[in-house]
């Protein structure tokens, strides 16, 4: 008998009971769904996470002003109180350092026309472009000569350029920064979320020397908010790490066993710490939807095994017409497998549009691949052949006088 | 030196060598009971005949036929079809000859529930790997040949006892069989019925040389045999040749 012929038996079989199938089939549809609704939620915060941390560059160490293991205000005497643009220099003369980003940051206000906007004004070097791994959409972001001569050049975040400009083309433009006119040079790409969950298009960045002299002013000229540190390769991390530590302590002059007065953070450290935990996430969410998938297979074996119990005089009829026991088993698994196949189906449709619900409803990002589909399908497929076996055996294996018998 | 081959047409059909069928019982008191149903059966059936089996009940005639017709095996003894010792074959062969040389009519009928006559009489074909569209396409011919071509799409329950034995008739003969088996087929049916249905079975074994082993308890449905065999006690206690 071909498989075609087979499996049209199969469908006649389940079209005959309709209601016991469709139930049946729930038990699948549920399990695919929910597998296929908590992978798409797995990924998605996997890829949130994959995004912040490309989006903060890589091979970063973040090196901050002030202790985190004791107060930010302890101070030894001859120590200096802040990090300084000397400090991000020296850092960057360091063979396994690739660039340095000095930062301050303050926050203005910004004007152009009758438009203003208020926002986050973070001063940098050229370099600070270059570790974040950030281009522009439009015109270019400011050169050394222009971060020399602490010239009045703005770059805008995607944002700040929307709520200021709307669809206007703002390079070349002059805005107002507390009041200073400074020029446009260019629109930076958009970059999205950070892991802390700011928007890093909502910004704009002027030479750091400008910013100092300028707009924000120090009572300490030359000090620094904080520096982004690039290492050369994933390798270099670690040594990277204690020669910054060494170089600053020496520096800033601090005696052997007291604490640091900054703190150098690896960010590849942290990715890899909330990338690791996003997999866990995902991994149990698979996990317990992977429960109902089971429990679904159990309902599939459990009517399995009744309907061959109802069916046995018509197994036995099948038997003296010349069905052999491959036959019989070929039958039975099929009849589970089309239940596994179509409810993977409808589990599959249904788990995406759950997804959907959920990204819309909780603005959550889901992710839906075309292997976890097929993951979910193959898992039900897989199911249906395991629970599907056992009846579909015991079918086979009735002896067909006994079978012809049973009333 | 060359082994002589039996001629294939001198074989008898059905050869059955002291044949004995034993059933175990599970007894909770006794352990296993043991129950002989049949006892050195032997018997030759040749091709063409028209044999009738009559025994009353508990006479072992059913045990036999499901023996004749390779639903169960023996206890001891042996059984030749077409030259074949049954006793060597796998399931699966069991299954083939079932399939190419036996056809079965049951007194119940036995026709698959919900499935029209035309695919009834055409699935022992599906399982013998014909395509379906020639499957049913035969099925058509075969049930136009008993008079139910315009019952064909009919499902079982649709159908009066004599159709549906009719169905069960068209089916046993799809695959061309030598050799059919009929266990009470008109113990269902009334008198008027019973005869047409025995018409049947009369012309095919005259017109097409099928050999038709039957069973009942009817004198009047044996009549219709050329040869009558008398069980009882699992021991064949007459075996003469009748009719005309």
């Amino acid at each position: 008998m071909n498989l075609l012929a087979i499996i049209g038996e199969a469908l006649r079989a389940l079209r005959l009971n309709r209601l016991r199938t469709g139930l049946t089939m729930l038990g699948m549809i549920i399990g695919v769904a929910a597998v296929v609704l908590m992978l798409s939620i797995g990924q998605g915060a996997q890829a949130t996470v994959n995004q912040a941390i490309a989006s903060m560059g890589s091979n970063l160490f973040i090196v901050l002003p002030g202790a985190t293991s004791s107060g930010a205000m302890r101070q030894t005497s001859g120590s200096v109180q802040t990090l300084t643009l000397g400090d991000a220099q020296a850092v960057a003369s360091l063979p396994s350092i690739k660039a340095v980003a000095p930062i301050i940051t303050g926050t203005a206000q910004l004007n152009f026309g009758a438009n203003n906007w208020s926002t986050v004004v973070t001063g940098v070097t050229p370099d600070y472009f270059r570790v974040r791994n950030w281009s522009t959409e439009d015109g270019e972001v400011f050169t050394d000569t222009d971060f020399r001569s602490a010239a009045r050049v703005v770059v805008l975040g995607q944002v700040t350029a929307k709520n200021l400009f709307g669809d206007e083309d703002p390079t070349g433009k002059t805005i107002r920064i507390k009041k200073s006119p400074f020029t446009v040079t260019g629109v930076l790409a958009a970059k999205g979320q950070s892991l802390d969950g700011r928007d890093q298009d909502d910004s704009v960045f002027i030479p750091l020397t400008t910013g100092q002299r300028q707009i924000f002013g120090s009572q300490f000229p030359g000090t620094i908010r904080f520096m982004m540190v690039q290492g050369k390769s994933p390798e270099v991390m670690e040594g990277a790490e204690s020669e910054i530590n060494q170089l600053l302590r020496q520096r800033h002059r601090l005696a052997e066993g007291t604490d640091s007065d900054f703190t150098v953070r690896n960010m590849a450290a942290l990715a890899a710490v909330a990338t690791g935990a996003a997999k866990v996430m995902s991994l149990m969410l698979g996990a317990i939807a992977s429960v109902s998938l089971l429990v679904g297979g159990i309902g599939i074996m459990n009517i399995m095994l009744v309907s061959v119990t109802e069916r046995t005089r018509e197994i036995g009829i099948r038997m003296a017409i010349g069905a052999n026991r491959r036959a019989i088993l070929t039958q039975f698994l099929l009849e589970a497998l089309v239940i596994c196949i179509l409810g993977g189906l409808a589990g599959v449709a249904l788990g995406i549009g759950g997804a959907w619900a959920v990204s819309r409803a909780a603005d959550m990002v889901v992710v839906i691949t075309l292997g976890m589909v097929g993951l979910a399908f193959f898992f039900a497929s897989a199911v249906g052949i395991f629970f599907g076996f056992y009846p579909a055996k015991k079918a086979a294996s009735l002896r067909p006088v006994e079978a012809l018998r049973y009333e | 030196m060359t082994s002589v081959q039996p001629d294939p047409s001198a074989e008898p059909l059905i050869r059955v060598d002291r044949l004995c069928k034993i059933y175990s019982l599970e007894s909770g008191v006794n352990g296993t009971v043991n129950s002989q149903v049949l006892y050195d059966v032997n018997l030759n059936i040749n091709r063409g005949e028209f044999v009738a089996i009559m025994g009353h009940s508990g006479s072992g005639k059913s045990t036999l036929m499901n023996l004749l017709g390779c639903l169960d095996t023996p206890s001891s003894g042996h059984y030749w079809l077409a030259g074949r010792d049954v006793a060597s074959l796998s399931e699966d062969e069991l299954a083939s000859v079932r399939n190419h040389n036996l056809g079965f009519v049951f007194q119940g009928f036995n026709l698959l529930k919900r499935m029209t006559a035309l695919d009834n009489v055409a699935t022992p074909l599906l399982y013998a790997g014909v395509s379906r569209a020639e499957s049913r396409q035969r099925a058509q011919e075969l049930l136009q040949q008993t008079g139910l071509g315009k019952f064909s799409e009919y499902q079982p329950n649709q159908l009066s006892g004599g159709q549906q034995q009719r169905v069960a008739i068209s089916r046993a003969l799809v695959n061309n069989p030598q050799l059919i088996l009929a266990d009470e087929p008109t113990g269902n049916l009334d008198t008027q019925t019973s005869g047409e249905i025995m018409g049947v079975f009369e012309r095919l074994n005259r017109e097409k040389g099928i050999t038709i082993v039957l069973v009942t308890h009817e004198d009047d449905i044996a009549a219709y045999a050329s040869r009558l065999v008398r069980l009882k006690d699992g021991r064949v206690i007459h075996d003469s040749k009748v009719g005309p």
